[in-house]
């Protein structure tokens, strides 16, 4: 918290500052995470992540013009969609040119349906990852750099399939995120020869999973897939499993990768493996040595976010507008080749050659492309569960 | 063999823990049941009292804690029980004086101090997450485990773990404890006897010269016991988090209600009748049914009845039928 809090003070200092030397002008983006609620320990290097991108332009003040660029926070709550939809109703009100989240993909569909496409914002969300977002109407204005969970689905059976696990259980929770990757995995593990024993619901808050984890138990298993939330009834089912000996090992989705993991359960899940959206690109190593001590820069998302951020204020300098649905048309443009590759710290650059006229490609931080009408192609950071740490042994 | 792994794996998933979420539900309908059947009213403010009482017992704990003082294998939260009730019982005295005195007085019906309730729960709801915030709070201390499921394996040589808590004996334990006391405080002495009559019949019991105002103090004090106690178990047991004490009020009115509302007996029985056909009618059955078939005759299906979506649905669809054969409960309660 007090990181936080530093952070924010430092991001609105720098933007102060800036804002006093440039033409006096700012542009508003609009941070909406789940700063409360089930992601609630992912979320504060994610708004990290994208303050940093945003602070970075702020600081080379060569965006269309010398414009400072303010980050507004609101919170999603991830699971609320009605407060959601207040919230990013508040940002359209303080007048932001874009909109950067949000995280859940159940609030994320709910803003964009309710006051993104009614209002003409771009949205640009680092975390929501339902196959559904990928159909749903947008009018071109949403983008994600994080993959879909029908890629994430099959990942995970692959990744799975090659150790020879052939066998699993399933939990997950009850809503977009959970039954859009639970659908996903159980599609693409079925094909390539694997069997679901079971794949079973839970809701978050309920006090008692002693009945999930007795079904999840009686179906069997090698491994216990836990489609869920760390902080919230993922954690709790995993608990359970463990006090009763119903599994020792599992296998955890991206919302289920957080400091919270080794934290609580510590060398209790050894052996244990996992995927997270993540790239071996050389420009991950760069953003977490960016993000140094200010906060956790190999956090769940965290450069996904910073990616997301650099998308928005890139495609406003191609644009030569901070108009949405203006620089909405330029978003592909930036993110993907041809044009001069930029690493995260080179965002400086990349506004100059864009202002002259010429084209980048935005590497960033997890190597980004975007692809089927603005979502992230993805690669996955696998992690293994050892000595009660979290290792990354692979890329996928 | 066979046999023994069919009855470790019941008892490891399903009695040891519906054993246990049943005790607790049974501390927290026996605080209902009496309330109901002295003060003559449903009291909403149930699940947030329950979080108070846990909130005010995790802040003594820290206290004793930071003084090192422990109890050893079990939890310190004990130790800070009986302070945590006094601190309770204070608070539910000074909202009956504040709040329930004034109805009473009035001679108001039940719904307007179920109404009533209803406001100091979302009061109670509001000022426990002031004091203590909305995030989990793990409180247990001392020995985790009494049997721990990988070295049962190893012990026993069966195919099965079989894994027991400390916080799940301690349940059960303080549980039978605070419920032999209170059958014997209203059976055996004076005071219990005239809560009993002023239960039965209140303007009887007023003639004879039952002071009101003690009956409803003293109820008011016991509930604190019981809320208390039953919202520390289940914290010790599943972690502390206001929201889930706030949805506890489901399960716990339906225990009481299909054990017959009023009646001590029937909430005990009708918190178990609650926790285990949430578990019984979920469970997946393959594994025991393989054990225990002959070996051409194994299930191929999950044989499972219902899936655990529509757990909460099974213990109202039992509400639902006990009232229809019973509206008074299983055991002979009022009628709501």
């Amino acid at each position: 918290m007090k990181k936080l809090l530093l952070a924010t003070a430092a991001t609105a200092l720098v933007a102060g500052a800036a804002s006093a030397e440039g033409h006096g002008s700012e542009v508003k983006l609009g941070v909406i995470l789940g700063f409360t609620g089930p992601i609630e320990s992912l979320t504060p290097d994610m708004a990290a992540g994208a303050e940093l991108a945003m602070s970075e332009v702020t600081e080379a003040g060569n965006l269309l013009g010398g414009m400072a660029v303010t980050p507004v926070r609101k919170d999603s709550t991830c699971v609320d969609a009605a407060a959601a939809t207040t919230a990013a109703e508040e940002l359209i009100a303080e007048g932001v040119a874009g909109i950067f989240g949000a995280d859940c993909s159940g609030v994320t569909g709910a803003i964009l349906s309710n006051v993104a496409v009614p209002n003409g914002m771009v949205m640009v969300s680092p975390s929501a990852t339902s196959p559904g977002l990928s159909t749903v109407e947008d009018n071109g204005l949403f983008f994600r750099t994080a993959p879909s969970d029908a890629r994430q689905g099959v990942v995970m059976a692959e990744l799975l399939m090659s150790q020879g696990v052939e066998s699993v259980a399933v939990t997950y929770i009850n809503s977009d995120y959970g039954k859009g990757l639970a659908d996903a995995f159980e599609a693409a593990y079925t094909e390539i020869g694997g069997t679901v024993t079971i794949s079973a619901s839970h809701e978050v808050g309920k006090g008692d999973y002693s009945a999930e984890v007795a079904a999840l138990s009686g179906a069997g298993g090698d491994r216990l897939v836990v489609a869920g939330y760390v902080d919230q009834g993922g954690g709790d089912i995993v608990r359970a499993a463990l006090d009763a000996g119903a599994f020792d090992t599992f296998h955890f989705p991206d919302g289920m990768i957080g400091d919270a993991l080794g934290g609580t359960f510590g060398d209790e899940i050894d052996g244990s493996f996992g995927q997270a959206p993540g790239s071996d690109n050389p420009g991950y190593g760069e953003f977490v040595m960016l993000a140094g001590d200010a906060f956790n820069g190999e956090g769940t998302y965290a450069s996904e976010s910073y990616d997301a951020a650099a998308l928005i204020m890139l495609a406003m300098q191609a644009a030569g507008s901070t108009d949405p649905n203006v620089y909405k048309e330029f978003v592909e443009a930036v993110a993907n080749a041809p044009g001069e590759p930029i690493m995260p710290g080179e965002l400086g650059k990349a506004l100059d050659i864009l202002a002259e006229g010429g084209d980048v490609d935005l590497v960033g931080a997890t190597g980004v492309e975007l692809v089927n009408g603005g979502e992230a192609a993805g690669s996955y950071r696998v992690i293994e569960m050892s000595g009660g740490e979290m290792v990354t042994v692979e890329y996928r | 063999m066979d046999f023994l792994n069919a009855l470790v794996n019941i008892t490891n998933l399903l009695i040891i823990p519906a054993t246990t979420y049943g005790a607790q539900l049974a501390l927290g309908a026996l605080g209902v049941t009496l309330i109901y059947s002295i003060l003559r009213f449903s009291n909403f403010a149930h699940g947030d009292t329950m979080a108070f009482g846990t909130i005010v017992t995790i802040g003594i704990t820290s206290v004793f804690q930071s003084w090192g003082i422990s109890l050893g294998p079990l939890p310190t939260a004990l130790l800070a029980l009986p302070f945590a009730v006094v601190v309770t019982a204070a608070l539910l005295v000074g909202t009956d004086f504040a709040v329930y005195r004034f109805y009473r007085a009035k001679r108001a019906v039940p719904i307007i101090f179920v109404m009533a309730s209803l406001g100091v729960m979302l009061m109670m709801n509001g000022f426990v997450r002031f004091l203590a915030g909305v995030k989990n709070i793990s409180f247990a201390d001392g020995e985790r485990f009494i049997i721990k499921a990988r070295d049962f394996k190893e012990m026993t040589g069966l195919a099965e773990p079989l894994g027991l808590r400390t916080t799940q004996v301690l349940t059960v334990v303080v549980a039978v404890i605070i419920v032999a006391w209170l059958f014997w405080f209203l059976n055996k002495t004076r005071t219990g006897k005239s809560m009993r009559a002023f239960s039965d019949n209140e303007d009887l019991a007023l003639l004879s010269g039952i002071n009101p105002n003690r009956v409803v103090i003293v109820t008011w004090v016991i509930v604190a016991l019981l809320t208390t106690t039953a919202g520390v178990l289940y914290g010790l047991d599943k972690g502390y988090q206001p929201y889930v004490y706030f949805q506890l009020l489901l399960p716990t009115f339906a225990a009481a209600i299909v054990g017959g509302l009023g009646n001590p007996l029937g909430a005990i029985v009708g918190g178990f009748v609650v926790s285990f056909s949430e578990v019984m009618i979920t469970h997946v059955w393959k594994k025991v049914l393989t054990y225990l078939m002959p070996e051409n005759l194994e299930p191929s299906s999950l044989m499972q009845l219902m899936s655990t979506e529509y757990k909460f649905a099974v213990s109202f669809a039992i509400l639902v039928i006990v009232l229809l054969f019973k509206p008074t409960g299983l055991f002979k309660g009022q009628s709501v």
